[in-house]
């Protein structure tokens, strides 16, 4: 029932599920070294989204065709 | 400055958590236009956090909100605030310029971390941290978990883990028995809080609630494997995939501090209407004293009604002050035993941005001196973490606050930077 869409992490096509979090989205596929705080505070989640570094994974939203670069 | 287009309103509220969500609400239903500026994706806060459906009561308050007219902007991030009646706001990757006649802080709470060897390893998070994740969508089935630390929050958010099909392992209270009992035997004269708390505890029966017992460290090789826990006499190890643990909360002030609002014993001074000691600018929620939902309904509503030029109700006056004597308890029951002091190493991290270890660090530097020294408190966090390590670790008070207290882009700097003349 829960509508499902693909972002691409680190180059890689992964579905997930929409609405959810970078941070959970990265947490689901094991990828990266998880957030400490989750809720924008400790700055510890910071990616590259869609080419914008330094991006809080855990307070940005997955949407479909999202570029996540966690390296760098 | 003059060129940035500015949102202009009545009364401007930052914090989209209960606090700010209720001053928005009281503010605009007393007529006043109203902006609301929130950092996550969806207002509602911490305790509110929902994906697909906010949990009762939030889906009143937040339905509220949205009948209310007040207009919310969400994932802004107020990095300064020339003046108590402008706000500088990064949204969108520019720069959202804010000009009110009121201002209502909500900005309410973080966790407190506490150093101990193997609290950098992956899979080591907050308490509320773990929650929110698990709220935003992170799947925690089948993960062997240790929740840790202090803290009511520890009991909620064993119950969302252990629902979600994460296997609790143990919960862990630094706070001994003989504090927390009379705490609980106080909460029979609050029925519904009560069984707020035994609700919790059915959540993860499967687990054992353990007092007094706290995390001497962690330890694994690519990811945290296994936790030693001790009692203070007996030490034994627990295997775990995740560690949630952290030492209850402290308020965000950064913005407060930032605005000269007088803040005392780690809290915004707060009048009768919820004013702060700058003229025109209030504070609601955890700013004033941690004290949960109820209390941050309170206050936000009072704040809100204050900024509209309304009185509070006496009913509204109780219940807040029903909030701050159960938040006095919360604080003492809840209070932090000394042998956490002890826990890192000379090697631990305690400064996680920079990379500072606690052995690098001389207990009698002021913050200031730790800061120039060894960089402690300059990365991204800006302090937020090491330092409510460093103030119960020793004693280090926050230091001053300067802009931005967000990070944000030298592009918004500067077009912002007129305001400083």
């Amino acid at each position: 029932m829960t509508e499902r869409i693909e972002v691409r992490i680190d180059g890689r096509t992964v579905e997930v599920e929409a609405g959810i979090s970078v941070s959970a989205a990265l947490w689901n596929a094991g990828v990266g070294r998880g957030p400490l705080c989750a809720m924008g505070i400790c700055f510890e989640c910071r990616v590259t989204i869609d080419g914008v570094r330094h991006r809080r994974a855990c307070t940005t939203t997955v949407a479909p065709g999202l570029e996540i670069a966690t390296g760098g | 400055m003059a060129d940035l287009p500015a949102d202009v309103a009545d009364v401007a509220v930052v914090g989209g958590g209960p606090a700010g969500v209720a001053a928005a609400c009281a503010a605009a239903e007393a007529g006043r236009n109203v902006l609301l500026l929130d950092e996550a994706p969806k207002p509602g806060g911490q305790i509110w956090r929902h994906r697909t459906g906010p949990p009762q009561p939030a889906r009143e308050w937040l339905a509220r909100l949205t009948a209310s007219g007040a207009k919310v902007v969400s994932q802004a991030s107020v990095f300064d605030a020339p003046d108590p009646r402008t706000l500088c706001a990064e949204h969108e990757g520019g720069v959202l310029r804010v000009r009110c006649e009121k201002l209502i802080l909500a900005t309410g709470a973080r966790e407190r971390f506490l150093p101990f060897p193997g609290w950098t390893l992956p899979n080591v998070l907050g308490v509320g941290g773990a929650q929110a994740l698990l709220k935003a969508g992170a799947d925690f089935s089948g993960r062997r978990v240790v929740v840790a630390g202090s803290g009511p929050l520890l009991l909620p958010v064993a119950a969302s883990l252990a629902g979600a099909g994460a296997r609790v392992a143990l919960v862990a209270e630094q706070a001994p028995l003989s504090r927390l009992f009379p705490f609980v035997a106080r909460l029979a004269g609050s029925p519904g809080k009560l069984a707020e708390a035994l609700g919790y505890r059915f959540g993860f029966l499967r687990s054992p609630y353990r007092t007094g017992v706290w995390v001497r460290s962690a330890a694994g090789q690519e990811r945290v494997e296994e936790v030693e826990l001790t009692d203070g006499n007996r030490t034994w190890r627990e295997a775990c995939d995740v560690l949630c643990c952290a030492y209850g909360l402290v308020p965000n002030l950064e913005l407060a501090a930032l605005l000269g609002c007088a803040v005392r014993s780690g809290a915004v001074v707060e009048g009768e209407s919820q004013e702060t000691t700058v003229a025109g600018v209030y504070s609601a929620g955890e700013l004033g004293g941690i004290g949960g939902v109820d209390l941050a309904l309170a206050t936000g509503t009072i704040a809100g009604l204050a900024a509209a030029g309304r009185a509070a109700p006496p009913p509204l006056v109780r219940q807040r002050e029903r909030g701050r004597r159960l938040a006095q308890r919360l604080a003492a029951t809840f209070s932090l035993r000394p042998e956490l002091r002890s826990l890192p190493s000379a090697e631990t991290i305690v400064c996680r941005c920079e990379d500072v270890s606690f052995g690098a660090l001389d207990p009698g530097w002021s913050p200031r001196q730790a800061k120039l020294a060894t960089r402690l408190g300059m990365g991204p966090c800006q302090g937020r973490v090491c330092g409510a390590a460093c103030e119960f670790l020793f004693g280090w008070p926050a230091d001053t606050v300067r802009p931005p207290v967000k990070p944000t882009a030298i592009a918004n700097l500067i077009a912002t930077s007129e305001a400083h003349g």
